[in-house]
């Protein structure tokens, strides 16, 4: 290195370098000119996408595929805005995530200046933590403490706000190692009295169940849940992004519970005598009607949070820590326990209650998803995107591996998923990475075909295209007397064609014999993106389902011939 | 109706069952104001009186926040603001039988033959006339926020013009620490 004093841009990806950052995803404008600037010289890999929001989707793709951060990089103002949506999304999975946003001059901040946003303000919400630099020395100890701040303890999005004289002006303050926050703690251990009382209750239990939530995936504790749940004899059941930390096709594996989850696993979990949740934090898609929820089971909650205990759910027993820690310190501890009986009956209802659809009647998207997971086998990485294709995904795609599975849970945004597969193959070249998007939630981010085009990514994007916004029109059937509101896509591109406008190749699937031929064709092209479109029925319902609010008992599982009360949930 | 059975302006007008007392000690970074507020309204908590003022060790505040809201949620609430990466600690000191008090200036505007129950009043919480005009006085008075509201109900008879409490702050007892 020179002996000419850095800028504070040039600092700071310096210091991005010294994280390891690999990747930037990011979208330039005047007051981030400096920081694009210094990327010239960077071993760093800039991705210049379409829209901020793709950004910080693939920055959060990035991360969920690997655990390591995410970087995204805008400018001021409505650049900065248009990340809202991503760090909320990041920030409701614990995803880590790096924002790092240009601002106005210092002296302009407050002042309406050109493309002035008070970002901090606005996206205190929505962040782990953040930082509005006003100091160019500041920068390497800021930076240090956001990437420790995202990537510990709870993993979250962290905000770095830059005015531009910052990151034009020198910098001089030599790089920085040590952390120093003495209100950040990141527990690790659980406490052993908690754990030892955990290990009697469950050695005790005779209809336990162990939920494997997002903390497992995080904490890659599923080789540890395996364990523990093949000693206890006791099955598993996953949330939505808790998928893919157990091996789905593990016998005891009963696969996602909630809202639309399968009916034996949400069997299990209303019958059980014991559910552990390990890093679920019990959101209301799965607990349903709260105070029905599991009455009569001994309830132990593992997380990383403590915040999380008794937020929903009073637990029996709470211990706060590392998931994958605190399985590994359970193993030993517990008795096997005669739970034969238990799992024959959970054995019954997987077979009374199979996952099913008619396989005429036109093209269902159940079968082209059942037919995906028959061809990736579990090992491709599956990205979704909201809506009844991520229902009928989550319930059809047998994850097998950890980090193999990208959804937006907690927020449900749509149009994450084509941008956060492009964020997971950046960071996994080397597999297969399919996304599952809708017609509608596609054309909410489908620029990024650009982004996915111009750097030959071998990205699969299959459009579930039901011409609806099919899970909305779902709930107005069922619950709203059928009467349609602007849930219909009239007006939808021939997506085929529209993939060929970018350069991409794109194949159709029009009849069930086409599926098998199609998605095999896709899955070995490997010379750059390929979007397959299934033109499925129009008019398709998700179950099971247990309408927001009821309790586990209140599920359907096929359409009911009644009208049904609209539900009390909020979503 | 005795003028102590009112409930006057400038006193608490919440049910106390609900009035909690919470010392947060944070790092002195810019924005854990906000922060801090609003762990509080997005749990649907009214805060009633914040101090906010510089403590012992530098480089760090402390927060005495009195705020009135669902108290099964509370110690919910206080993981959540000990969540944040600015708080070092947050504790609850409702129930604690911590040293509380609080300040409070008044300004009464006052003709010449109602200053004599003024005074009276005053000298009874032991309150201080601070400034004496022609056509008004200021007391000021510390204490417990009760014997506060308790004054300012006798007060409010007759014509309070201003009012300003300081908040409450507190300290907990003996070596435990706040
Ligand atoms: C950004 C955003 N806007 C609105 C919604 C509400 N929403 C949830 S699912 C859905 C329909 C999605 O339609 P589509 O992408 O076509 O998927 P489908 O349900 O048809 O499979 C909508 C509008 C949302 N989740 N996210
Ligand atoms: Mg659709």
């Amino acid at each position: 290195m020179d002996a000419r004093i850095p800028t504070g841009a040039e600092k700071l990806i310096q210091c991005l370098e010294r994280e390891g950052v690999e990747h930037i995803f990011g979208l330039s404008g005047g007051a981030a000119i400096p920081l694009f600037d210094a990327l010239v010289d960077s071993s760093i890999k800039l991705i210049l996408v379409r829209h901020e929001q793709g950004a910080v989707h693939m920055a959060d793709g990035y991360a969920r595929a690997t655990g390591r951060p995410g970087v995204a990089l805008v400018t001021s103002g409505p650049g900065a805005t248009n990340t809202v949506t991503g760090l909320l999304t990041a920030h409701m999975d614990s995803v880590p995530v790096v924002v790092l946003t240009g601002q106005c001059v210092s002296d302009m901040l407050g002042k309406d200046g050109f493309q002035e946003a008070d970002v901090t303000g606005i996206t205190y919400p929505v962040v782990k933590h953040s930082y509005l630099v006003r100091d160019a020395n500041g920068i390497p100890r800021i930076t240090r403490e956001a990437f420790h701040i995202a990537t510990t303890g709870r993993p979250g999005p962290v905000l770095i706000d830059l005015p531009k004289d910052i990151t034009q002006g020198p910098c001089t303050a030599p790089f920085v190692d040590e952390i120093n926050l003495p209100g950040y703690t990141i527990p690790g251990r659980g406490e052993p009295e908690s754990i030892s009382a955990a290990a009697d209750l469950l050695s005790a239990a005779r209809r336990p169940v162990l939920c494997i939530g997002h903390g497992t995936v995080i904490a890659d504790g599923g080789k540890a849940a395996v364990t523990l749940a093949e000693k206890l004899g006791a099955p598993v059941v996953a949330t939505l992004l808790g998928k893919g930390a157990v091996d789905e096709n593990h016998p005891l594996h009963l696969g996602m519970l909630g809202m639309h989850g399968t009916a034996y696993a949400n069997r299990a979990v209303a019958e059980c005598d014991l559910l552990m949740a390990v890093g679920s934090r019990w959101d209301d898609r799965i607990t349903g009607k709260l105070d029905e929820f599991c009455c009569d089971a001994v309830k132990i909650h593992i997380d990383i949070d403590p915040a999380e205990f008794n937020k929903m759910i009073r637990p029996d027993i709470s211990i706060v820590g590392d998931a994958r820690l605190v399985l590994e310190d359970l193993i030993p501890l517990v008795e096997p326990a005669d739970t034969d009986a238990w799992l024959r009956r959970c054995e019954t209802w997987r077979n009374k209650y199979p996952l099913k659809y008619a396989r005429q009647g036109g093209l269902r998207t159940q079968h082209v998803i059942d037919r995906l997971n028959a061809l990736t086998q579990g090992q491709a990485v599956i990205a979704t995107d909201v809506g009844q294709h991520q229902m009928w995904a989550a319930q059809f795609c047998k994850v097998s591996a950890n980090r193999h599975w990208i959804s937006s849970g907690g927020a449900g945004t749509m149009g994450f998923g084509l941008p956060a597969a492009i964020g997971a193959q950046f960071a996994c070249p080397n597999k297969k990475v399919w996304a599952i998007v809708g017609d509608g939630g596609f054309q909410m981010t489908q620029a990024e075909l650009a982004t996915a085009a111009i750097h030959d990514l071998r990205i699969k994007c299959l459009i579930i295209n039901n011409n609806y916004l099919g899970m909305v029109r779902q709930w107005q059937e069922l619950f709203f007397e059928n009467r349609l509101s602007g849930v219909d896509l009239e007006g939808n591109p021939d997506f085929v064609k529209l993939a060929q406008a970018y350069g991409i190749k794109a194949l159709r699937i029009r009849r069930p014999a086409d599926i098998d031929r199609i998605l095999a064709q896709a899955h070995e092209y490997d010379d750059g993106p390929c979007v397959v479109v299934a033109e499925v029925a129009k008019e398709d319902n998700v179950f099971p389902m247990i309408p927001a609010g009821a309790p586990m008992t209140g599920m359907i599982i096929e359409k009911p011939k009644h009208r049904l009360d609209k539900p009390t949930g909020s979503t | 109706m005795s003028a102590a059975s009112m409930i006057a302006p400038g006193t608490r007008s919440s049910d106390s069952k609900n009035m909690h007392t919470i010392s947060v000690f944070v790092a002195d970074e810019p924005g854990v104001l906000v922060r801090v507020a609003m762990v509080f309204s997005r749990r649907g908590y009214n805060i009633e009186s914040l101090v906010v003022s510089p403590s012992a060790r530098s480089g760090f505040s402390r927060m005495t926040i009195t705020c009135s809201g669902d108290t099964s949620i509370l110690e919910q609430m206080i993981k959540q603001l000990a969540k944040l990466v600015d708080v070092i600690r947050a504790v609850d000191h409702t129930d604690d039988n911590a040293y509380e008090t609080e300040i409070a200036l008044i300004k009464l505007q006052c003709d010449t033959d109602e200053r004599s129950e003024i005074l009276q009043i005053a000298e009874h919480f032991n309150a201080k006339v601070v400034d004496y005009g022609i056509e008004s006085v200021v007391l000021r008075v510390y204490g417990s926020s009760e014997k506060m509201d308790a004054m300012i109900s006798l007060l409010s008879i007759f014509k309070v013009a201003e009012l300003v409490r300081s908040g409450k702050i507190l300290m907990a007892r003996g070596i435990k620490s706040t």
